[in-house]
């Protein structure tokens, strides 16, 4: 009986086992494929000027040279630039997520009239080139005397913006009424009601939020582009273009520039996986 | 009481949406309607605008060539890096949906790509485009390319270049298919498995409508997106080799930032906005044939 239950089940394991087998090695492929730019980003950034241009490549740099390190900072401020656009995100991830969840709770939980218009209206800017408000802004923040300083990039978070309000107000949708109407009965106030029921409960939502917004201000270069007109307040971003227009053919010294404006996006995402990951289920865009 | 109690929550709920409804004022509405003005005005940033009717508009659509080079580079860049995104973001999302060991690291190596910061990206995709030490020569070489393309230096070879970039960095759309395959319910492709659809059967039949809303999101997404395609050109190329890589919202920035032609860049801008609008519009109309709603057909 053994015998005839046996051939079977075994064609089954290698079936599956090969399967597998050459699933990995599709993923492999892809995966050297998606990793070599990385490899050759550092490789690069370790290799001293000669070994960069010698014919055939050196593949693995040896000895890795970290002195195309030391030399892009003499040329850039980084500390400086690093500071400016730390400035810059932190204020950004503030103003974010303190008016796109004020506004989403609004949207979410309050009935008032105009209400359907207003959310109208954030699915409708979602659609609207920046290109077609980009020029009157601009005339705008030059009129306040804001050019120059990096109020143009974070004062307008502070009104909320479209995408993050929409995302936060699906979220706030599942969360239970029954929570909010319980803590009414009980006497809370609406911001009662806000602050310490859904901010609390909605903490994986604002976490994606943030770190969402964080890391497009962080590459953010148009805005910089823009309004940054001294190159004390540059950005990372900016700062590293301004670089390139300059030394372009000292590849050893812009990988090591580009490395370290990378680095500390990589670091953070090894940080906050789950949160980049999960996020874009959470937050529910489907429907 | 209730007239009360009904404006008390009319004034709550407006006190929330504070912000919004001042910033939508402030950054939208203000300045739509102010492009729309200057598009029909002769402006450059200094002096007070100058109404010239629609001279903008014609000299754009009869006179400048730069603007149908530019238009067309966009449209390039739109119509061929789109659906090649699409199709490879929902490629990758398949591959790394299947329940094996390692996926948290593969999600990860093909993730990190597109939040690397587009300033570096550029730079990086400089070196490796390099005709002649560039990774992705060395590579075709090794592959035995006798004459691999000159790339960022051809202008046949630029804006597939440039495409090509751009497949490294699907990524966030790969994790948004991946989000939605979680929702595709496994009993409904054991039971396709059960009467007998094959594997591509079940992908047609099963997955693919039942992912179509999360397709169109994505396909909407990159349409928004290709139309302002920016960054990469003007680190890259500035719109180069003859122009090849002028990209729509690279022509408008240089007509408005460098010439001071602010009220033509308006135009340029409520151009771009129409053809938007334009193929919003077109893709949501054929979505009611292709995209399924769970739970709708009842």
């Amino acid at each position: 009986m053994t015998a005839g239950a046996r051939p079977p089940r075994r064609r089954g394991w290698w079936r599956s086992a090969a399967r597998a087998a050459a699933s990995h090695a599709v993923l492999v492929a892809f995966g050297i494929l998606f990793a070599a730019p990385f490899y050759w980003l550092v490789a690069t950034a370790l290799k001293p000027d000669a070994q960069i241009f010698r014919m055939p490549p050196v593949w693995i740099p040896s000895p890795p040279r970290w002195e195309n390190f030391p030399r892009a900072l003499s040329y850039v401020p980084f500390g400086l630039y690093t500071w400016n656009t730390l400035r810059i995100c932190t204020l950004s991830v503030a103003g974010t997520l303190l008016s796109s969840s004020l506004v989403a709770y609004s949207l979410a939980r309050l009935h008032w009239r105009g209400r359907e218009l207003v959310f109208a209206s954030l699915v409708a800017t979602m659609i609207l080139p920046s290109q077609v408000t980009l020029i009157p802004t601009f005339a705008f923040f030059k009129a306040l005397g804001w050019l120059g300083t990096i109020l143009p990039l974070v004062v307008p978070p502070f009104f909320g913006s479209a995408f993050n309000i929409f995302l936060l107000r699906q979220f706030f949708l599942t969360i239970p009424a029954e929570l909010s109407d319980a803590a009414r009965i009980d006497g809370c106030g609406e911001w009662g009601i806000y602050r310490r029921i859904m901010l609390p409960l909605s903490r994986p939502a604002l976490a994606t939020v943030g770190l969402f917004t964080f890391i497009n201000a962080w590459n953010d270069f148009l805005g910089p582009l823009m309004y940054l007109t001294d190159d004390r307040s540059y950005t990372l971003s900016l700062g590293l273009q301004r670089f390139v227009s300059q030394h372009s053919v000292e590849w050893g010294m812009l990988m090591a520039a580009s490395c370290m404006m990378t680095m500390p996006v990589v670091v953070l995402f090894f940080l906050a996986q789950r949160t980049f990951i999960q996020g874009v289920a959470l937050t529910g865009i489907r429907g | 009481m209730s007239r009360i109690a009904a404006r008390r929550q009319q004034a709550t709920g407006m006190l929330f949406a504070a912000p919004w409804l001042a910033g939508l004022a402030v950054f939208i509405a203000y300045p739509v309607a102010a492009s729309l003005f200057y598009s029909f005005c002769a402006f450059d940033g200094i002096r007070p605008p100058r109404w010239i009717g629609l001279e903008n508009y014609r000299r754009m659509l009869l006179e400048d060539d730069l603007f149908w080079k530019s238009l067309w580079n966009t449209l390039f860049m739109v119509g061929v890096g789109v659906p090649l995104g699409l199709v490879s973001a929902l490629g990758m999302a398949l591959l790394l949906n299947q329940k094996l060991r390692g996926m948290a690291f593969y999600r990860t190596i093909y993730y990190l790509p597109s939040i690397t910061p587009v300033v570096a990206s550029s730079i990086l995709w400089m070196w490796l485009l390099n005709p002649d030490l560039g990774l992705v020569n060395l590579g075709l070489r090794a592959l035995g390319a006798a004459h691999p393309p000159g790339w960022l230096n051809d202008p046949a070879w630029a804006k597939p270049a440039l495409v090509l970039m751009g497949l490294w960095g699907v990524g966030g759309a790969m994790v948004i298919y991946l989000a939605g395959l979680q929702d595709v319910p496994g009993a409904l492709c054991e039971a396709a498995a059960l009467d007998g659809a094959g594997p591509l059967q079940r992908l047609r039949h099963v997955t693919l409508p039942l992912l179509s809303p999360v397709i169109l999101f994505n396909l909407v997404m990159g349409l928004i997106g290709g139309f302002q395609y920016f960054t990469q050109a003007f680190v890259m190329t500035g719109g180069g080799p003859q122009d090849s890589t002028t990209v729509y919202a690279l022509h408008l920035f240089n007509q408005a930032f460098l010439d001071f032609k602010m009220g033509y860049a308006s135009a340029m801008a409520w151009v771009l906005f129409v053809v938007t609008v334009l193929c919003a519009v077109a893709v949501f109309r054929t979505s009611a044939r292709w995209v399924y709603y769970q739970g709708e057909a009842r």
